[in-house]
Protein backbone atom coordinates (compact mmCIF):
# COMPACT_ATOMS: atom_id res chain seq x y z
CA UNK A 1 0.00 0.00 0.00
CA UNK A 2 1.28 3.45 -0.91
CA UNK A 3 0.27 6.62 -2.72
CA UNK A 4 1.56 7.61 -6.16
CA UNK A 5 1.40 11.17 -7.47
CA UNK A 6 1.89 11.90 -11.17
CA UNK A 7 3.89 15.14 -11.35
CA UNK A 8 3.06 16.57 -14.74
CA UNK A 9 5.55 19.03 -16.20
CA UNK A 10 5.05 21.83 -18.70
CA UNK A 11 8.25 22.46 -20.69
CA UNK A 12 10.30 20.74 -17.98
CA UNK A 13 8.84 22.73 -15.09
CA UNK A 14 6.30 21.83 -12.43
CA UNK A 15 3.54 24.34 -11.98
CA UNK A 16 1.90 25.44 -8.77
CA UNK A 17 -1.03 23.07 -9.38
CA UNK A 18 1.42 20.15 -9.28
CA UNK A 19 2.86 21.21 -5.92
CA UNK A 20 -0.75 21.46 -4.69
CA UNK A 21 -1.36 17.90 -5.90
CA UNK A 22 1.86 16.68 -4.26
CA UNK A 23 0.82 18.32 -0.95
CA UNK A 24 -2.62 16.76 -1.30
CA UNK A 25 -1.14 13.33 -2.03
CA UNK A 26 1.22 13.72 0.96
CA UNK A 27 -1.78 14.38 3.21
CA UNK A 28 -3.52 11.25 1.87
CA UNK A 29 -0.36 9.20 2.46
CA UNK A 30 -0.33 10.51 6.05
CA UNK A 31 -4.01 9.59 6.46
CA UNK A 32 -3.18 6.09 5.28
CA UNK A 33 0.07 5.99 7.24
CA UNK A 34 2.05 5.11 4.14
CA UNK A 35 4.69 6.46 1.76
CA UNK A 36 4.32 8.85 -1.14
CA UNK A 37 6.08 8.19 -4.43
CA UNK A 38 6.09 10.77 -7.22
CA UNK A 39 6.53 9.95 -10.88
CA UNK A 40 7.68 12.42 -13.49
CA UNK A 41 7.64 11.60 -17.19
CA UNK A 42 9.65 13.45 -19.84
CA UNK A 43 12.54 15.90 -19.68
CA UNK A 44 12.85 17.37 -16.20
CA UNK A 45 16.16 18.36 -14.63
CA UNK A 46 17.45 17.16 -11.27
CA UNK A 47 16.75 20.39 -9.37
CA UNK A 48 13.21 20.45 -10.54
CA UNK A 49 12.71 16.76 -9.68
CA UNK A 50 14.16 17.33 -6.23
CA UNK A 51 11.65 20.12 -5.62
CA UNK A 52 8.96 17.42 -5.28
CA UNK A 53 10.65 16.19 -2.09
CA UNK A 54 10.06 19.59 -0.54
CA UNK A 55 6.30 18.97 -0.58
CA UNK A 56 6.51 15.48 0.79
CA UNK A 57 7.49 12.96 -1.89
CA UNK A 58 9.48 10.17 -0.18
CA UNK A 59 10.77 8.96 -3.52
CA UNK A 60 10.77 10.44 -7.00
CA UNK A 61 10.70 8.22 -10.07
CA UNK A 62 12.04 9.76 -13.24
CA UNK A 63 10.79 8.16 -16.46
CA UNK A 64 12.81 9.92 -19.11
CA UNK A 65 13.53 8.63 -22.57
CA UNK A 66 13.35 10.11 -26.06
CA UNK A 67 10.01 8.47 -26.84
CA UNK A 68 8.41 9.87 -23.72
CA UNK A 69 9.67 13.42 -24.21
CA UNK A 70 6.24 14.76 -25.16
CA UNK A 71 2.88 13.89 -23.70
CA UNK A 72 1.14 10.93 -25.34
CA UNK A 73 -1.99 10.09 -23.38
CA UNK A 74 -1.95 6.33 -23.94
CA UNK A 75 1.79 5.89 -23.34
CA UNK A 76 1.90 8.11 -20.25
CA UNK A 77 -1.06 6.21 -18.77
CA UNK A 78 0.85 2.95 -19.29
CA UNK A 79 3.96 4.30 -17.55
CA UNK A 80 1.97 5.62 -14.57
CA UNK A 81 0.05 2.33 -14.26
CA UNK A 82 3.35 0.40 -14.35
CA UNK A 83 4.77 2.63 -11.63
CA UNK A 84 1.64 2.13 -9.50
CA UNK A 85 1.97 -1.64 -9.83
CA UNK A 86 5.70 -1.68 -9.07
CA UNK A 87 5.27 0.61 -6.07
CA UNK A 88 2.22 -1.26 -4.84
CA UNK A 89 0.30 2.02 -4.89
CA UNK A 90 -3.42 1.68 -4.32
CA UNK A 91 -4.13 5.42 -4.59
CA UNK A 92 -2.98 7.43 -7.61
CA UNK A 93 -3.28 11.22 -7.49
CA UNK A 94 -3.10 13.59 -10.48
CA UNK A 95 -3.87 17.22 -11.14
CA UNK A 96 -7.23 17.61 -12.91
CA UNK A 97 -5.43 19.45 -15.70
CA UNK A 98 -6.27 19.01 -19.37
CA UNK A 99 -3.76 16.15 -19.56
CA UNK A 100 -4.80 14.76 -16.19
CA UNK A 101 -8.36 14.50 -17.43
CA UNK A 102 -7.12 12.30 -20.26
CA UNK A 103 -5.00 10.10 -17.99
CA UNK A 104 -7.33 9.54 -15.02
CA UNK A 105 -9.98 7.49 -16.88
CA UNK A 106 -7.37 5.33 -18.63
CA UNK A 107 -5.67 4.71 -15.29
CA UNK A 108 -9.01 3.83 -13.75
CA UNK A 109 -9.51 1.08 -16.32
CA UNK A 110 -5.89 -0.14 -16.20
CA UNK A 111 -5.84 -0.35 -12.41
CA UNK A 112 -9.43 -1.51 -11.98
CA UNK A 113 -9.90 1.61 -9.88
CA UNK A 114 -12.79 3.94 -9.21
CA UNK A 115 -12.01 7.49 -10.37
CA UNK A 116 -12.87 10.82 -8.78
CA UNK A 117 -12.13 13.75 -11.06
CA UNK A 118 -12.31 17.35 -9.91
CA UNK A 119 -11.73 16.53 -6.23
CA UNK A 120 -11.85 19.62 -4.01
CA UNK A 121 -11.09 18.22 -0.56
CA UNK A 122 -9.11 15.47 1.11
CA UNK A 123 -10.78 12.05 1.18
CA UNK A 124 -12.71 11.14 4.32
CA UNK A 125 -12.67 7.72 5.88
CA UNK A 126 -15.91 7.03 7.69
CA UNK A 127 -16.86 3.59 8.90
CA UNK A 128 -14.80 1.91 6.22
CA UNK A 129 -16.15 4.21 3.52
CA UNK A 130 -13.64 6.14 1.42
CA UNK A 131 -15.35 9.29 0.16
CA UNK A 132 -14.13 12.28 -1.83
CA UNK A 133 -15.92 15.57 -2.47
CA UNK A 134 -15.90 16.79 -6.07
CA UNK A 135 -17.53 19.54 -8.11
CA UNK A 136 -20.75 18.64 -9.89
CA UNK A 137 -23.34 20.35 -12.07
CA UNK A 138 -20.57 22.55 -13.47
CA UNK A 139 -19.91 24.27 -10.18
CA UNK A 140 -23.54 24.60 -9.09
CA UNK A 141 -23.04 21.84 -6.48
CA UNK A 142 -20.67 19.29 -5.00
CA UNK A 143 -21.07 15.52 -4.94
CA UNK A 144 -19.59 13.28 -2.27
CA UNK A 145 -18.47 10.13 -4.05
CA UNK A 146 -17.64 6.85 -2.38
CA UNK A 147 -14.99 4.78 -4.13
CA UNK A 148 -15.76 1.13 -3.49
CA UNK A 149 -12.81 -0.37 -5.37
CA UNK A 150 -9.52 -1.40 -3.73
CA UNK A 151 -7.54 0.89 -6.06
CA UNK A 152 -8.44 4.53 -6.43
CA UNK A 153 -7.61 7.38 -8.81
CA UNK A 154 -8.14 10.97 -7.69
CA UNK A 155 -7.69 14.05 -9.88
CA UNK A 156 -7.44 17.27 -7.84
CA UNK A 157 -8.97 20.55 -9.03
CA UNK A 158 -6.26 23.24 -9.33
CA UNK A 159 -6.46 26.00 -6.67
CA UNK A 160 -8.54 23.91 -4.28
CA UNK A 161 -5.79 22.62 -1.96
CA UNK A 162 -3.05 24.70 -0.35
CA UNK A 163 0.60 23.94 -0.91
CA UNK A 164 2.16 22.59 2.29
CA UNK A 165 5.88 22.18 2.74
CA UNK A 166 6.85 18.80 4.21
CA UNK A 167 10.47 18.33 3.25
CA UNK A 168 11.75 14.80 2.73
CA UNK A 169 15.19 13.59 1.70
CA UNK A 170 15.76 14.12 -2.02
CA UNK A 171 15.67 10.67 -3.53
CA UNK A 172 15.40 10.45 -7.32
CA UNK A 173 15.47 7.10 -9.10
CA UNK A 174 15.41 6.36 -12.80
CA UNK A 175 12.28 4.52 -13.85
CA UNK A 176 12.52 2.51 -17.02
CA UNK A 177 9.56 0.82 -18.52
CA UNK A 178 9.21 -1.14 -21.72
CA UNK A 179 7.04 0.95 -23.96
CA UNK A 180 4.47 -0.57 -26.24
CA UNK A 181 4.50 0.67 -29.88
CA UNK A 182 0.71 0.67 -30.06
CA UNK A 183 0.68 3.31 -27.30
CA UNK A 184 2.26 5.84 -29.66
CA UNK A 185 -0.32 6.04 -32.46
CA UNK A 186 -1.17 9.66 -31.66
CA UNK A 187 1.72 11.82 -32.91
CA UNK A 188 2.46 15.30 -31.64
CA UNK A 189 2.99 17.76 -34.49
CA UNK A 190 3.29 21.02 -32.66
CA UNK A 191 2.87 22.67 -29.27
CA UNK A 192 1.62 26.24 -29.32
CA UNK A 193 2.00 27.99 -25.99
CA UNK A 194 1.29 31.64 -25.39
CA UNK A 195 4.08 32.22 -22.91
CA UNK A 196 3.31 35.87 -22.32
CA UNK A 197 -0.04 35.14 -20.69
CA UNK A 198 -1.15 33.54 -17.46
CA UNK A 199 -3.05 30.34 -18.19
CA UNK A 200 -6.70 30.56 -17.15
CA UNK A 201 -7.17 27.23 -15.31
CA UNK A 202 -4.05 27.86 -13.17
CA UNK A 203 -4.61 31.56 -12.53
CA UNK A 204 -4.91 32.89 -8.97
CA UNK A 205 -6.56 36.05 -10.26
CA UNK A 206 -8.91 36.24 -13.23
CA UNK A 207 -10.15 39.43 -14.92
CA UNK A 208 -13.21 38.66 -16.98
CA UNK A 209 -15.17 40.82 -19.42
CA UNK A 210 -18.72 40.59 -20.73
CA UNK A 211 -20.97 42.16 -23.30
CA UNK A 212 -20.96 45.36 -21.25
CA UNK A 213 -17.59 46.10 -22.81
CA UNK A 214 -19.35 46.65 -26.14
CA UNK A 215 -16.68 45.24 -28.45
CA UNK A 216 -13.32 43.47 -28.78
CA UNK A 217 -11.57 46.79 -29.33
CA UNK A 218 -12.23 47.66 -25.68
CA UNK A 219 -10.27 44.73 -24.24
CA UNK A 220 -7.12 46.81 -23.93
CA UNK A 221 -8.04 47.98 -20.43
CA UNK A 222 -9.03 44.42 -19.39
CA UNK A 223 -5.62 43.19 -20.48
CA UNK A 224 -3.85 46.06 -18.79
CA UNK A 225 -5.69 45.39 -15.52
CA UNK A 226 -4.91 41.66 -15.83
CA UNK A 227 -1.23 42.34 -16.51
CA UNK A 228 -0.91 44.60 -13.49
CA UNK A 229 -2.49 41.94 -11.27
CA UNK A 230 -0.63 39.00 -12.83
CA UNK A 231 -4.06 37.71 -13.77
CA UNK A 232 -5.48 35.66 -16.63
CA UNK A 233 -8.14 37.16 -18.87
CA UNK A 234 -11.51 35.49 -19.35
CA UNK A 235 -14.92 36.27 -20.80
CA UNK A 236 -18.60 35.33 -20.80
CA UNK A 237 -20.24 33.08 -23.38
CA UNK A 238 -21.84 35.82 -25.53
CA UNK A 239 -18.38 37.37 -25.88
CA UNK A 240 -16.69 34.20 -27.16
CA UNK A 241 -19.75 33.31 -29.26
CA UNK A 242 -19.45 36.71 -30.95
CA UNK A 243 -15.81 35.99 -31.70
CA UNK A 244 -14.56 38.93 -29.61
CA UNK A 245 -12.39 36.55 -27.58
CA UNK A 246 -11.24 32.93 -28.12
CA UNK A 247 -13.36 30.02 -26.82
CA UNK A 248 -10.53 29.05 -24.48
CA UNK A 249 -11.37 32.17 -22.42
CA UNK A 250 -15.05 31.33 -22.01
CA UNK A 251 -15.83 30.77 -18.35
CA UNK A 252 -19.15 29.17 -17.43
CA UNK A 253 -21.19 26.03 -17.53
CA UNK A 254 -20.35 25.12 -21.13
CA UNK A 255 -16.89 26.66 -21.02
CA UNK A 256 -14.28 26.34 -18.33
CA UNK A 257 -14.86 26.30 -14.57
CA UNK A 258 -12.31 28.28 -12.57
CA UNK A 259 -11.56 28.56 -8.87
CA UNK A 260 -9.17 31.49 -8.49
CA UNK A 261 -8.55 33.46 -5.30
CA UNK A 262 -10.00 36.53 -6.98
CA UNK A 263 -12.46 36.75 -9.88
CA UNK A 264 -13.20 40.23 -11.24
CA UNK A 265 -16.27 40.33 -13.48
CA UNK A 266 -16.59 43.45 -15.61
CA UNK A 267 -19.73 44.12 -17.61
CA UNK A 268 -21.09 40.60 -17.01
CA UNK A 269 -24.69 40.41 -15.78
CA UNK A 270 -24.27 36.99 -14.14
CA UNK A 271 -26.49 34.48 -15.96
CA UNK A 272 -26.84 31.21 -14.01
CA UNK A 273 -24.64 29.41 -16.57
CA UNK A 274 -21.81 31.89 -16.01
CA UNK A 275 -22.14 31.81 -12.22
CA UNK A 276 -21.77 28.01 -12.32
CA UNK A 277 -18.26 28.36 -13.70
CA UNK A 278 -17.06 30.86 -11.08
CA UNK A 279 -18.90 29.86 -7.91
CA UNK A 280 -15.82 28.28 -6.32
CA UNK A 281 -13.79 31.50 -6.65
CA UNK A 282 -12.69 32.63 -3.20
CA UNK A 283 -13.43 36.33 -3.67
CA UNK A 284 -15.71 37.72 -6.39
CA UNK A 285 -15.72 41.36 -7.49
CA UNK A 286 -18.46 42.60 -9.79
CA UNK A 287 -18.38 45.81 -11.78
CA UNK A 288 -21.60 46.53 -13.60
CA UNK A 289 -23.58 49.66 -14.36
CA UNK A 290 -26.86 47.83 -13.66
CA UNK A 291 -27.36 47.70 -9.89
CA UNK A 292 -29.95 44.94 -10.45
CA UNK A 293 -27.48 42.62 -12.23
CA UNK A 294 -27.84 39.14 -10.66
CA UNK A 295 -24.05 38.86 -10.34
CA UNK A 296 -24.11 41.30 -7.36
CA UNK A 297 -26.05 38.69 -5.35
CA UNK A 298 -23.09 36.32 -5.35
CA UNK A 299 -20.36 38.95 -5.17
CA UNK A 300 -18.16 39.83 -2.21
CA UNK A 301 -17.35 43.32 -3.50
CA UNK A 302 -19.16 45.37 -6.07
CA UNK A 303 -19.04 48.67 -7.88
CA UNK A 304 -22.17 49.92 -9.59
CA UNK A 305 -20.76 51.99 -12.39
CA UNK A 306 -19.69 52.24 -15.99
CA UNK A 307 -16.74 49.95 -16.75
CA UNK A 308 -15.20 52.60 -18.98
CA UNK A 309 -14.94 54.94 -15.98
CA UNK A 310 -14.28 52.41 -13.22
CA UNK A 311 -11.57 50.25 -14.82
CA UNK A 312 -9.17 53.13 -15.57
CA UNK A 313 -9.54 54.20 -11.92
CA UNK A 314 -8.69 50.69 -10.77
CA UNK A 315 -5.65 50.65 -13.05
CA UNK A 316 -4.46 53.97 -11.62
CA UNK A 317 -5.04 52.73 -8.05
CA UNK A 318 -3.05 49.53 -8.64
CA UNK A 319 -0.16 51.51 -10.13
CA UNK A 320 -0.20 53.75 -7.08
CA UNK A 321 -0.44 50.74 -4.74
CA UNK A 322 2.50 49.10 -6.50
CA UNK A 323 4.56 52.26 -6.24
CA UNK A 324 4.05 52.19 -2.46
CA UNK A 325 5.14 48.61 -1.83
CA UNK B 1 -16.59 6.77 -42.56
CA UNK B 2 -18.61 5.48 -39.63
CA UNK B 3 -18.85 7.70 -36.56
CA UNK B 4 -20.30 6.90 -33.16
CA UNK B 5 -21.36 9.85 -31.02
CA UNK B 6 -21.98 9.10 -27.34
CA UNK B 7 -24.70 11.34 -25.93
CA UNK B 8 -25.97 12.20 -22.46
CA UNK B 9 -29.32 13.45 -21.30
CA UNK B 10 -28.61 16.30 -18.84
CA UNK B 11 -30.47 19.07 -16.97
CA UNK B 12 -30.87 22.25 -19.02
CA UNK B 13 -28.11 24.82 -18.38
CA UNK B 14 -30.56 27.23 -16.72
CA UNK B 15 -31.60 24.65 -14.10
CA UNK B 16 -31.41 25.66 -10.48
CA UNK B 17 -29.84 22.60 -8.88
CA UNK B 18 -31.58 21.30 -5.75
CA UNK B 19 -31.61 17.97 -3.92
CA UNK B 20 -34.12 15.84 -2.02
CA UNK B 21 -34.06 12.94 0.47
CA UNK B 22 -31.63 14.62 2.83
CA UNK B 23 -29.42 15.79 -0.04
CA UNK B 24 -28.91 12.34 -1.48
CA UNK B 25 -30.98 12.66 -4.66
CA UNK B 26 -30.90 15.26 -7.43
CA UNK B 27 -34.33 16.87 -7.58
CA UNK B 28 -35.56 16.33 -11.15
CA UNK B 29 -38.95 17.85 -10.38
CA UNK B 30 -39.71 20.44 -13.07
CA UNK B 31 -36.27 20.05 -14.63
CA UNK B 32 -36.05 20.17 -18.40
CA UNK B 33 -33.56 17.65 -19.81
CA UNK B 34 -31.52 18.37 -22.91
CA UNK B 35 -28.85 16.89 -25.13
CA UNK B 36 -25.55 17.61 -23.35
CA UNK B 37 -24.18 20.81 -25.02
CA UNK B 38 -20.70 19.32 -25.58
CA UNK B 39 -22.25 16.22 -27.17
CA UNK B 40 -24.15 18.57 -29.49
CA UNK B 41 -20.80 19.86 -30.71
CA UNK B 42 -19.56 16.29 -31.30
CA UNK B 43 -22.73 15.47 -33.18
CA UNK B 44 -22.56 18.61 -35.31
CA UNK B 45 -18.98 17.79 -36.37
CA UNK B 46 -19.88 14.16 -37.08
CA UNK B 47 -22.74 15.30 -39.30
CA UNK B 48 -20.44 17.74 -41.14
CA UNK B 49 -17.77 15.07 -41.70
CA UNK B 50 -20.24 12.59 -43.17
CA UNK B 51 -22.39 15.09 -45.07
CA UNK B 52 -23.22 14.21 -48.68
CA UNK B 53 -23.06 10.44 -48.34
CA UNK B 54 -19.52 10.33 -46.96
CA UNK B 55 -20.53 8.12 -44.06
CA UNK B 56 -22.96 7.44 -41.25
CA UNK B 57 -23.42 8.80 -37.75
CA UNK B 58 -24.78 6.57 -35.00
CA UNK B 59 -25.69 8.08 -31.65
CA UNK B 60 -25.58 5.95 -28.54
CA UNK B 61 -27.04 6.70 -25.13
CA UNK B 62 -27.04 4.76 -21.91
CA UNK B 63 -30.36 5.66 -20.38
CA UNK B 64 -33.88 4.61 -19.60
CA UNK B 65 -36.88 5.26 -21.88
CA UNK B 66 -37.19 8.87 -20.65
CA UNK B 67 -34.07 9.85 -22.65
CA UNK B 68 -35.76 9.13 -25.97
CA UNK B 69 -36.77 12.75 -26.69
CA UNK B 70 -33.07 13.66 -26.47
CA UNK B 71 -32.14 10.76 -28.76
CA UNK B 72 -34.83 11.86 -31.25
CA UNK B 73 -33.37 15.36 -31.16
CA UNK B 74 -29.97 13.93 -32.09
CA UNK B 75 -31.62 12.09 -34.98
CA UNK B 76 -33.33 15.32 -36.03
CA UNK B 77 -29.98 17.12 -36.03
CA UNK B 78 -28.71 14.57 -38.52
CA UNK B 79 -27.64 11.25 -36.97
CA UNK B 80 -28.38 8.26 -39.20
CA UNK B 81 -29.54 5.91 -36.49
CA UNK B 82 -29.50 5.51 -32.72
CA UNK B 83 -28.87 2.93 -30.04
CA UNK B 84 -30.14 3.13 -26.49
CA UNK B 85 -28.70 0.85 -23.86
CA UNK B 86 -31.57 0.43 -21.48
CA UNK B 87 -30.08 1.25 -18.08
CA UNK B 88 -29.60 4.09 -15.61
CA UNK B 89 -26.18 5.63 -16.30
CA UNK B 90 -24.76 4.71 -12.88
CA UNK B 91 -21.34 6.32 -13.40
CA UNK B 92 -18.79 6.93 -16.16
CA UNK B 93 -17.30 3.45 -15.78
CA UNK B 94 -20.72 1.81 -16.18
CA UNK B 95 -21.51 3.93 -19.24
CA UNK B 96 -18.12 3.43 -20.88
CA UNK B 97 -18.24 -0.32 -20.24
CA UNK B 98 -21.67 -0.66 -21.87
CA UNK B 99 -20.67 1.38 -24.90
CA UNK B 100 -17.38 -0.52 -25.25
CA UNK B 101 -19.27 -3.84 -25.38
CA UNK B 102 -21.42 -2.44 -28.18
CA UNK B 103 -18.41 -1.12 -30.11
CA UNK B 104 -16.54 -4.43 -29.82
CA UNK B 105 -19.39 -6.02 -31.77
CA UNK B 106 -19.95 -2.99 -34.05
CA UNK B 107 -16.66 -1.17 -34.76
CA UNK B 108 -16.54 2.49 -35.82
CA UNK B 109 -13.83 4.61 -37.49
CA UNK B 110 -14.27 7.43 -35.01
CA UNK B 111 -15.89 7.66 -31.59
CA UNK B 112 -16.78 11.10 -30.24
CA UNK B 113 -18.06 12.18 -26.87
CA UNK B 114 -18.54 15.66 -25.44
CA UNK B 115 -15.57 16.79 -23.32
CA UNK B 116 -17.74 16.22 -20.24
CA UNK B 117 -21.38 16.06 -19.32
CA UNK B 118 -22.62 19.22 -17.65
CA UNK B 119 -24.12 17.27 -14.72
CA UNK B 120 -21.22 15.26 -13.31
CA UNK B 121 -18.40 16.92 -15.30
CA UNK B 122 -16.29 13.77 -15.25
CA UNK B 123 -14.73 13.87 -18.74
CA UNK B 124 -14.03 10.18 -18.24
CA UNK B 125 -16.03 8.26 -20.82
CA UNK B 126 -13.69 9.07 -23.76
CA UNK B 127 -10.56 7.92 -21.94
CA UNK B 128 -12.23 4.82 -20.50
CA UNK B 129 -13.53 3.87 -23.95
CA UNK B 130 -10.04 4.34 -25.37
CA UNK B 131 -8.59 2.05 -22.73
CA UNK B 132 -11.34 -0.57 -22.98
CA UNK B 133 -11.02 -0.67 -26.78
CA UNK B 134 -7.23 -0.23 -26.84
CA UNK B 135 -7.55 2.91 -28.97
CA UNK B 136 -5.86 6.31 -28.66
CA UNK B 137 -8.00 8.88 -26.87
CA UNK B 138 -7.76 12.65 -26.73
CA UNK B 139 -9.52 14.22 -23.80
CA UNK B 140 -10.44 17.73 -24.86
CA UNK B 141 -10.23 18.80 -28.48
CA UNK B 142 -10.94 22.19 -30.02
CA UNK B 143 -10.57 21.22 -33.67
CA UNK B 144 -10.94 18.06 -35.75
CA UNK B 145 -9.94 17.90 -39.41
CA UNK B 146 -9.43 14.97 -41.79
CA UNK B 147 -6.09 14.41 -43.51
CA UNK B 148 -6.15 11.24 -45.63
CA UNK B 149 -6.50 8.23 -43.36
CA UNK B 150 -5.65 10.30 -40.31
CA UNK B 151 -7.19 13.11 -38.34
CA UNK B 152 -5.51 16.30 -37.22
CA UNK B 153 -6.81 17.47 -33.86
CA UNK B 154 -6.06 20.40 -31.62
CA UNK B 155 -5.97 19.52 -27.96
CA UNK B 156 -6.42 22.14 -25.28
CA UNK B 157 -3.56 22.54 -22.78
CA UNK B 158 -3.07 25.16 -20.06
CA UNK B 159 -2.17 28.38 -21.85
CA UNK B 160 -2.07 26.93 -25.35
CA UNK B 161 -2.74 23.95 -27.55
CA UNK B 162 -1.15 20.83 -28.97
CA UNK B 163 -1.67 19.78 -32.57
CA UNK B 164 -1.72 15.99 -33.04
CA UNK B 165 -2.17 13.57 -35.91
CA UNK B 166 -4.01 10.35 -35.08
CA UNK B 167 -4.84 7.39 -37.30
CA UNK B 168 -8.40 6.08 -37.22
CA UNK B 169 -9.96 4.59 -35.21
CA UNK B 170 -9.69 6.74 -32.10
CA UNK B 171 -11.80 8.36 -29.38
CA UNK B 172 -12.02 12.10 -28.69
CA UNK B 173 -13.96 14.41 -26.37
CA UNK B 174 -15.07 17.59 -28.12
CA UNK B 175 -15.22 21.14 -26.79
CA UNK B 176 -16.21 24.50 -28.24
CA UNK B 177 -14.42 25.27 -31.49
CA UNK B 178 -14.87 21.81 -33.06
CA UNK B 179 -18.21 22.81 -34.62
CA UNK B 180 -21.17 25.08 -34.13
CA UNK B 181 -24.20 23.21 -32.74
CA UNK B 182 -26.83 22.56 -35.39
CA UNK B 183 -30.48 23.45 -34.98
CA UNK B 184 -32.71 20.72 -36.44
CA UNK B 185 -34.81 21.79 -39.42
CA UNK B 186 -38.37 20.68 -40.14
CA UNK B 187 -37.25 17.90 -42.48
CA UNK B 188 -34.86 16.63 -39.84
CA UNK B 189 -37.57 16.64 -37.19
CA UNK B 190 -39.97 14.76 -39.47
CA UNK B 191 -37.42 12.16 -40.51
CA UNK B 192 -36.22 11.65 -36.92
CA UNK B 193 -39.52 9.98 -36.09
CA UNK B 194 -38.86 7.10 -38.47
CA UNK B 195 -35.08 6.72 -38.17
CA UNK B 196 -34.04 3.45 -36.51
CA UNK B 197 -33.64 3.52 -32.73
CA UNK B 198 -32.47 0.17 -31.41
CA UNK B 199 -32.87 -0.59 -27.71
CA UNK B 200 -30.48 -3.14 -26.24
CA UNK B 201 -30.17 -4.44 -22.71
CA UNK B 202 -27.08 -3.71 -20.58
CA UNK B 203 -24.45 -6.26 -19.65
CA UNK B 204 -23.54 -6.93 -16.03
CA UNK B 205 -20.59 -5.02 -14.66
CA UNK B 206 -19.35 -4.31 -11.17
CA UNK B 207 -19.45 -0.60 -10.37
CA UNK B 208 -16.73 1.12 -8.36
CA UNK B 209 -18.18 4.45 -7.33
CA UNK B 210 -21.33 5.66 -5.63
CA UNK B 211 -22.59 9.20 -5.05
CA UNK B 212 -23.62 9.24 -1.41
CA UNK B 213 -24.64 12.86 -0.97
CA UNK B 214 -24.68 16.34 -2.49
CA UNK B 215 -23.86 19.79 -1.20
CA UNK B 216 -24.56 23.23 -2.54
CA UNK B 217 -21.90 25.96 -2.35
CA UNK B 218 -21.97 27.99 0.85
CA UNK B 219 -23.84 31.25 0.32
CA UNK B 220 -21.70 34.37 0.24
CA UNK B 221 -22.24 37.25 2.63
CA UNK B 222 -23.79 40.53 1.64
CA UNK B 223 -21.93 42.29 -1.18
CA UNK B 224 -19.81 45.22 -0.04
CA UNK B 225 -20.34 48.09 -2.43
CA UNK B 226 -17.70 50.67 -3.26
CA UNK B 227 -18.77 53.96 -4.85
CA UNK B 228 -17.82 54.27 -8.52
CA UNK B 229 -16.18 57.66 -7.89
CA UNK B 230 -13.98 56.09 -5.28
CA UNK B 231 -13.13 52.93 -7.26
CA UNK B 232 -9.53 52.95 -6.09
CA UNK B 233 -10.75 52.06 -2.59
CA UNK B 234 -11.58 48.60 -3.94
CA UNK B 235 -7.87 47.93 -4.46
CA UNK B 236 -7.20 48.80 -0.80
CA UNK B 237 -9.97 46.46 0.35
CA UNK B 238 -8.70 43.62 -1.82
CA UNK B 239 -5.26 44.15 -0.36
CA UNK B 240 -5.93 44.79 3.32
CA UNK B 241 -9.28 43.07 3.94
CA UNK B 242 -9.68 40.23 1.43
CA UNK B 243 -5.90 39.80 1.17
CA UNK B 244 -6.05 38.51 -2.37
CA UNK B 245 -3.74 41.02 -4.07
Amino acid sequence: MSVLIYAENADGKFKKSIFEAVSYARAIADQQNTALTAISIGDVNADELNSLAKYGADKILNAANAQLKNFVNQAYASVIAEAAKKEGADIVVLSNSFSGRGLAPRLGVKLDAGVVDGAVELPELNGGKFTVKKTAFSGKAFAVVELTSANKVIALTPNSYKIVEAAKAEKVEGFSVETNESDFKAMLKEIVRSTDKVSLPDAEIVVSGGRGLKGPENWGMIEELANLLGAATACSKPVSDSGWRPHSEHVGQTGIAVSPNLYIAIGISGAIQHLAGVSSSKVIVVINKDAEAPFFKVADYGIVGDAFEVVPKLIAAIKEHKALV
Amino acid sequence: MTILVCISNVPDTTTKITFTDNNTQFNTNGVQFILNPYDEIALARAVELTDGGKGTVTVINVGEANTEPTIRKALAIGATDAVRINAKPHDAWFVAYQIAQYVKANPFDLILTGRESIDYNGSKVAGMLGELLDLPSVSIIKKLELEGDKAVVEREIEGGKEILTIPFPFVAGTAEGVAEPKIPNMRGIMSARTKPLTVIEPVDVKTNSEIISYETPAPRGQVKLVAADDAGKLIDLLHTEAKVI
